[in-house]
């Protein structure tokens, strides 16, 4: 009796799993079939004549490409840069000075930064960076990105700076240093692990986004990929699969490409400081 | 080179006095131990000299300027940190000459200038590594090389002897001693350990609860400690202190404990008049100014052995005197016995007596 209840158990619960894991592994495996496939429709088949047709027909793509190859990775970059340098500074003033109430200063920024943001924040978003006259420009989408990552970013950040020994920082003063170059030369090299996740994080988080991008573009030449995405429909409205699914896998590549080449450099282990 | 002075220097730190009311010259050239338990105030007072803390009120100069509002990189001075803080990421190399490269020395005068230090400190092969791969001892020399290298006016140490084992201590003890002596520059050292303290110094401080105690050469401290509390801290094993009473007549003067009766009247000039026959008094006296003598002798405090340790050079005995714990000295072939009973008699003339206060009557 307890055997069989075992082997019941036992069998429900991969079932489960299985169910739960081909609901995710599905999408992925389609990505990786389908834009071999000049039929592709939206099942996950082999193609009976793989080729690479579609792969051609997105490349000759002049518009789709460029906003691939430049706007993407100009926003996902300036955004990157502009989270890490910000981020990092702010983690350091915040973790070295006594400004009062600070905890709670940084949970409320949290709190804020997770509520009022994208759809919540369209409207107000897009009314500002009209005023300021930078509609249709990469550096309003760099600033609008950054802005929104940044309190999660100095909160990843201020974890790194915490751990490194304020006795780093003293000998410097006392060597002679002043403030900059305590934190050129002592701070900014032992939080460089810190840097490195946060700038992935962020370059990650916005070479997927769409909405900011959306609102705040207006002319092709300046769409990244995920707007650009949609030159691949038809007048109607429909997706034509075929040069979707090709332009999507091109589309992934560079953040695989970035997660193992940071999994071969450092193999995601996070370097606290280290105490002498 | 330059003298040190603290004029009533105070530092809060929220409702915490960390330092209290300190008044302190230090002179040029000098090795000063600030000596105490921790929380003391000592390091507090370091930081205070080096800039790392502003003074909450009060003035400190170095050499002739007031310092009190000034950074650390203005005051000219070099610190070697308890748990060394060389840069991880940087060589030892880089480590010894970064104090030059924030001055804009140029590079090839750094150089030179890290390997003449490096050599001095016998550290020169260990310039290209990191700081983790040296032991305790080359991390210490390194951080003092980063502190000798530009020759400040003032050394400051926070007890950078206390992560090194036993003999490792010893011999770096010996070593600072001996490069303050060569460089002749005006050194703070702060220590809990009083031998350390003793061994360095040309002048102690004691602190104790952001207060200065007493400040003195080392066997000014050690012979005439002010308070109690100084007395029971120096010396290894510290001063004996046992409670009693002064006995006064027009003739003479008695020390008189439970089970004794000590005739100092050869001391009653040196006694404070405001000591009346009967006043408590604790009577110190150190561990090496005790004498065995046999039964029945004059002058002579009984005890019973509670502990023997032989230490080689020495055994240390200590005694239920009056109930309270005393500590000997002997210099015997033949210790006594646990439980035996034995007669101390003190030099009189190391004799020191104190108020119920704490402060030294005598």
């Amino acid at each position: 009796m307890k055997t069989v209840r075992l082997v019941l158990t036992r069998t429900l619960f991969y079932v489960v799993v299985a169910l739960v894991g081909t609901f995710f592994v599905l999408p992925l495996l389609w990505l990786l079939v389908a834009p071999f496939d000049v039929k592709a429709n939206l099942a996950v088949a082999l193609p009976t004549h793989p080729t690479l047709a579609n792969f051609r027909a997105v490349l000759n793509n002049a518009f789709a490409m460029r906003a691939l190859t430049r706007n993407t990775i100009i926003q996902a970059g300036g955004t990157m840069l502009g989270t890490t340098f910000i981020a990092t500074l702010a983690a350091y003033a915040l973790s070295r000075t006594a400004v009062p109430a600070k905890d709670l200063l940084v949970y409320m920024l949290m709190l804020f930064s997770s509520v009022v943001t994208g759809t919540a924040a369209m409207v107000p978003i897009f009314l500002l960076i009209y005023h300021l006259g930078l509609i249709d420009t990469q550096l309003a989408v760099i600033l609008t990105l950054t802005g929104g990552l940044l309190p999660s970013g100095i909160f990843m950040m201020r974890d790194f700076v915490e751990a490194i020994p304020r006795s780093y920082e003293e000998s410097a003063l006392v060597a002679g240093a002043n403030s900059f170059q305590v934190f050129r030369d002592v701070v900014l090299p032992l939080v460089r692990p810190g840097m490195m996740v946060v700038a992935i994080w962020a370059f990650v988080n916005a070479w997927g986004t769409f909405l900011i991008p959306f609102i705040l573009l207006r002319s092709p030449e300046n769409m990244p990929a995920s707007v650009a995405i949609y030159s691949f429909y038809t007048e109607a409205g429909t997706p034509i699969i075929t040069l979707v699914s090709a332009y999507a896998l091109l589309y992934t590549i560079p953040v695989v490409v970035l997660y193992l080449l940071v999994n071969w450099r450092y193999g995601f282990r996070f370097f606290g400081g280290i105490k002498r | 080179m330059a003298k040190i002075v603290l004029e009533h220097v105070f530092k809060q730190f929220g409702a915490v006095t960390a330092v209290n009311d300190v008044t302190l010259t230090l002179d040029d050239g000098k090795f000063f131990a600030l000596l105490g338990p921790s929380g003391c105030g000592k390091t507090t007072t370091l930081r205070l000299i080096a800039g790392l803390e502003t003074p909450t009120s009060g003035r400190i100069s170095i050499g002739d300027t007031d310092v009190s509002d000034l950074p650390p990189r203005a005051r000219d001075v070099a610190m070697v940190f308890q748990d060394y803080a060389l840069y991880p990421h940087m060589t030892i190399l880089d480590n010894i000459g970064y104090p030059l490269k924030v001055r804009g020395v140029p590079k090839s005068e750094i150089r030179s200038r890290v390997n003449d230090v490096a050599h001095s400190l016998q550290i020169a092969p260990l310039l290209d590594r990191r700081p983790g791969q040296l032991s305790g001892g080359q991390q210490q020399r390194a951080a003092v090389a980063r502190a000798v290298v530009h020759r400040p006016q003032v050394f400051l140490f926070d007890e950078p002897l206390s992560n090194l084992d036993a003999k490792l201590r010893l011999e770096a003890r010996a070593f600072l001693k001996h490069l303050q002596q060569e460089v002749g520059i005006t050194s703070v050292y702060v220590t809990h350990d009083q031998a350390e303290a003793m061994a360095l110094a040309d002048g102690i401080a004691v602190m104790h609860q952001g207060k200065l105690v007493q400040v003195g050469s080392p066997l000014e401290v050690y012979r005439r400690p002010q308070t109690t509390f100084v007395a029971a801290f120096i010396g290894s094993p510290p001063m004996n202190l046992i409670p009693c009473r002064l006995e006064r007549t027009p003739e003479a003067l008695f020390l008189a404990g439970r089970d004794f009766r000590l005739d100092i009247t050869p001391l009653r000039p040196s006694v404070p008049t405001d000591l009346a026959n009967g006043a408590t008094v604790t009577m110190g006296i150190r561990p090496e100014h005790l004498a065995l003598v046999p039964a029945g002798s004059p002058q002579a405090i009984p005890g019973r052995v509670y502990v023997v340790q032989p230490l080689g050079s020495e055994t240390l005995v200590d005694l239920f005197v009056d109930g309270a714990t005393v500590c000997v000295r002997l210099f015997v072939d033949e210790p006594p016995h646990l439980a035996e009973q034995v007669w101390l008699q003190p030099d009189l003339a190391r004799l020191r007596l104190y108020y119920a206060s704490g402060d030294l009557a005598m």
